[in-house]
């Protein structure tokens, strides 16, 4: 199966882990990816914060480049570029056009969030049937962040307040997946950087709460939060005298070690807290 | 006394011309605060902004801190009742501030976001290893970082990024840089 696929540039450097564990998975279940040529950057919150025409043409022009693939489908990993192609793609269909470069072509292919292409019914099916190592025991909470699921206009999800597709995927690999209320609360984003006090506060919640509903890690699509979950959780622990210990790993990564793929343990092994111990704990490595 | 306001509605009709953001649906209750997670930092509650932006009260909204600490989250325009897409008047509010050149709130979260498509600019996607460091300079940060030693925490990270394979050390640029050039510029 081919399909069509946008990157973002986060995954060319600080989610180059995410990049070649999706990479390893799509090949291993025969799905192709294929990149849109040439593309840009989405625009991210910068364009959408103070440069609502650019935040519209910046992913407009990639859903342009898009049209050049003749694939139904177009998965992007990243959930920010996932609502702004969407957003883009909303207001240039669904509103006047006035005011925007971008003309878009009449077939554009349905943009996937990559998380909810993996937690269809067919492909929790494959999932399935590939396991060599199910996640037996392993308690883990999915954390979505927001921008997979809000706002639902541009989105189009319909259980945005408690979504499911990662839940399914842990359960689909044997793991165990538990129930909390941050699913969709805000790690701060961009904050982190320009206000990192902020970031601190808000990821310092998320975590607590993960800790306090029994989770070992957390699994997570959006690159974002996994930076701002995994890197700064060290000094989050300094600040507030709480420890948290809990690795934040992809569902791809989760996805490679049930399979049994070989470059697994190697995606595993490039975040800040380190996952080996726990699945070591759990003869998963 | 009375305090007094004349209201100004030009404020809002110029704003629901752009959007349109049904902001004058706003019936004040509150939802939109209640679920905020970063109301903890706001000078306004997002619901105060909307009751200030209808009475065209821009100097309050514009010069507030509030618009800034957002961080653009959906979570008030996904459960807001009434249809009011705060998040997205939030985002209204910014770019009219750094247009009219009202100096923002926070001036690190608008020069961050500066400094990005900046970026975005030179090459047609973001080259993170240069963004921090261009962002430093441009906020006037990068004294007071080196000053208090905060530089050495950023440093300790970039060097465990690279050593993980995940700091790219070169800018991609794309054929396309100069339609992005375009986009950015004339907008």
């Amino acid at each position: 199966m081919k399909v069509t696929y946008y990157p973002g540039c986060s995954l060319e450097g600080t989610a180059r882990d995410y990049a070649d564990s999706i990479e390893g998975v799509c090949e291993s279940f025969g799905i192709e990816l294929q990149e849109i040529p040439d593309w840009n950057c989405c625009g991210s919150t910068a364009a959408h914060s103070i440069n609502h025409t650019a935040s519209i043409d910046l992913p407009g022009r990639n859903l342009k480049l898009a049209g050049q693939l003749n694939n139904a489908d177009l998965l992007v990993p990243c959930p920010l570029c996932f609502n702004r192609l969407k957003a883009a793609a909303h207001e240039l269909q669904e509103g006047n056009g006035h005011g925007f470069q971008t003309k878009l072509p009449p077939d554009l292919p349905k943009i996937w969030d990559l998380a909810n292409f993996f937690a269809t019914g067919e492909m929790l099916q494959k999932l399935s049937s590939g396991l060599k190592k199910p996640l037996e025991g392993l308690k883990l909470v999915s954390y979505y962040g927001c921008m997979s699921s809000r706002p639902p206009k541009v989105t189009g999800a319909d259980d945005f307040e408690n979504p499911q597709s990662l839940d399914k995927i842990v359960k689909a690999l044997g793991g165990q997946p538990i129930d909390w209320p941050y699913k969709t609360d805000c790690c701060g984003a961009s904050l982190m950087i320009s206000r990192t006090d902020m970031g601190f506060k808000m990821v310092g919640k998320i975590l607590e709460m993960a800790r306090r509903v029994g989770a070992q890690g957390v699994v997570v699509s959006c690159q974002m939060c996994q930076s701002n979950l995994d890197m700064y959780q060290e000094r989050i622990e300094a600040e507030t005298g709480k420890f948290f210990g809990l690795p934040i790993m992809y569902f791809t990564e989760l996805i490679g070690l049930a399979c049994g793929l070989p470059g697994a343990p190697n995606w595993l092994s490039r975040h800040f807290v380190d996952p080996i111990p726990l699945l070591r704990k759990n003869r998963l490595i | 006394m009375q305090p007094s306001l004349s209201p100004d509605f030009s404020f809002l009709q110029k704003a629901e011309a752009a959007g349109p953001f049904n902001a004058a649906e706003c019936f004040q209750c509150r939802k939109c605060t209640n679920g905020c997670p970063a109301s903890f930092e706001m000078d306004l509650f997002p619901d105060q902004v909307i009751r200030l932006a209808i009475l065209g009260q821009k100097e309050e909204v514009l010069r507030s801190r509030t618009i800034w600490i957002c961080a653009s989250c959906e979570t008030c325009s996904t459960r807001c009742p009434n249809g009011v897409r705060i998040a997205e008047l939030m985002d209204y509010f910014k770019e009219m501030s750094i247009r009219t050149g009202v100096s923002p709130a926070q001036p690190h979260v608008a020069s961050l976001h500066q400094t990005f498509l900046g970026n975005v600019r030179l090459t047609g996607r973001v080259f993170e290893g240069g963004l921090l460091p261009a962002w430093w300079l441009k906020s006037g940060q990068l004294g007071s970082k080196i000053r208090s030693g905060g530089i050495r925490n950023e440093m300790k990270m970039a060097l465990k990024l690279f050593r993980k394979g995940r700091l790219a050390t070169t800018p991609k640029t794309i054929k396309g840089k100069a339609e992005v050039g375009a986009i950015l510029r004339s907008s």
